[in-house]
């Protein structure tokens, strides 16, 4: 939804449905660094899908693939908690 | 079960009460407060006696019965409340945020004044507070009326093009503690005028979930508020609808502005809520001896019915507008109202703040009303007040 609606173009108080909103690239608050991951080291523990607190971390059928930069905000918590150190933080822009 | 209307001598909080039992509503949040106590202790005992089958919360303060309101409104259960004075000062950011999230609350409201010094007496600057939250007002002139506006209140509330808090204001102890004669609607007429609740996307329908009350940026926020001004305006025309077939079940048509011998009218009083009783009988005493007075009583303060305003008021020559509440440092909120509205019209006004804290106008006031718009002043004149200001 990039086109911005007129008010009567919008629910009652503005409630949205399902699908509705726009997904916030919150990676644009990142600052320093960002997650890298060496797949050959990588066991698909999934703890780090579990414990990311956006979803920056995809997965396709349960086995994980990377990360999407767009919605890490560069906490660092997938590299802290990766048991085979599969992931590490590297400077954001590189 | 009756079903001719039953006559019944009530206090208007014992006619609220009736009225919620025959809304039965299914959720009352709500917490005492004097002058409201009557209502919620009476409808308490209704439901405690089964006669209405709601969910009676219990909450800790004001804030919480308005934020409880809020929640099982949206959720798909019609909500009711009430409260006086304090208590609605402590729930007034809520109620902000009912309206915007459209919560069609109705709440009756017994007029009080707002401390400090502390007082439980009939003013309105308790309804003024929150003047501009989004939430509808209307003002009942005695214990009928604030009946049959809590019977009218759930279908505008809940009319899709409204969808906003109801205030059923009545003036503390005035009307919520003096008995009266009072006309009830028989129960299943009354019943089947309210209608079964509904509202877009209720919270509790899980398989279309929706969120309700999401954040918005500069980009959405004016828009979202905007709406709430579209939804006042259409309560107007919704008003109107409502009370057509109200007047169906009861006999009784209200209309957003009351006139009272205002035809002929030369100099006419605006007022809200019980005062115009008093007037009304002053205004025969004042015919009988040949004066052309009248009264506009305003039913809806919130939607303020301008255009109704204007063409009732438009042919008199000068109006005084009588405020229960005042704006320190700024002028009373009544007459604000009144000159915006009557800017261009000629009609000269006389701002008078009478009443606060539950001092009575009595009708041998009201000639010495109608007298002082022989000698404008330029600020408001304070009726009965000690000292100088009026009368001089």
């Amino acid at each position: 939804m990039s086109e911005l609606s007129a008010w009567r173009d919008l629910r009652a108080g503005g409630t949205v449905l399902p699908g509705e909103a726009a997904q916030p690239r919150t990676g644009g608050w990142r600052t320093g660094v960002k997650p890298e991951v060496d797949l050959s080291a990588c066991v698909n523990c999934l703890l780090c899908w579990l414990y990311c607190p956006d979803t920056a971390v995809r997965v396709d059928d349960a086995t994980f693939v990377g990360f999407d930069h767009d919605y890490c905000k560069g906490c660092e918590l997938c590299a802290a908690v990766c048991p085979t150190g599969a992931i590490t933080m590297v400077r954001d822009g590189d | 079960m009756a079903t001719e209307p039953t006559l019944a001598v009530l206090t208007g909080g014992e006619a609220v009460a009736e009225a919620m039992r025959q809304v039965d509503p299914d959720v009352v949040p709500v917490y005492p407060i004097t002058p409201q106590t009557p209502i919620i202790q009476t409808f308490s005992k209704f439901v405690a006696d089964g006669r209405a089958q709601t969910e009676i919360v219990n909450v800790e303060s004001e804030h919480s019965a308005m934020s409880a309101a809020i929640g099982s409104a949206l959720a798909g259960a019609r909500t009711m409340t009430a409260t006086s004075s304090q208590g609605l000062a402590l729930m007034a950011e809520v109620v902000y945020i009912a309206a915007a999230m459209r919560a069609p609350i109705v709440m009756a409201l017994g007029n009080r004044a707002l401390s400090g010094p502390i007082n439980i007496h009939c003013d309105h600057s308790d309804s003024m507070l929150v003047r501009d939250s989004g939430a509808i007002q209307f003002f009942a002139e005695n214990a009928q009326e604030a009946y049959d506006l809590t019977l009218m209140a759930p279908r505008i509330a809940e009319h899709p093009d409204v969808l906003l808090p109801v205030l059923v204001c009545q003036d503390g102890f005035t009307i919520t503690h003096s008995a009266e004669p009072v006309e009830l609607v028989p129960d299943r007429r009354a019943r089947r005028f309210v209608r079964d609740y509904t509202i877009p996307f209720p919270l509790l329908d899980v398989k279309a979930p929706a969120t309700h009350g999401p954040f918005a940026m500069p980009d959405y926020y004016y828009e979202v508020r905007y709406q709430q001004v579209a939804a006042m305006s259409a309560a107007l025309a919704v008003f109107d609808e409502v009370a057509e077939a109200y007047a169906k079940i009861s006999g009784r048509y209200y209309h957003v502005v009351e006139p009272y011998e205002l035809e002929d009218a030369d100099r006419a009083i605006v007022c809200l809520g019980s005062t115009a009783g008093t007037i009304k009988d002053a205004i025969d005493a004042m015919r009988a001896d040949g004066e052309r007075v009248g009264l506009l009583e305003l039913r809806s303060f919130r939607p303020l019915p301008v255009d109704a305003l204007r063409e009732a008021l438009g042919d008199v020559d000068e109006v005084a507008v009588l405020d229960r509440a005042d704006s320190p440092g700024g002028r009373p909120p009544l007459y604000a109202e009144l000159a915006a509205v009557l800017a261009d019209t000629g009609v000269r006004l006389q701002s008078f703040v009478y009443g606060l804290g539950g001092r009575e106008l009595h009708p041998e006031d009201v000639p010495g009303l109608f007298a002082a718009l022989q000698d404008p002043r330029s600020g408001p004149a304070y009726v009965g007040l000690r000292g100088e200001s009026w009368p001089a």
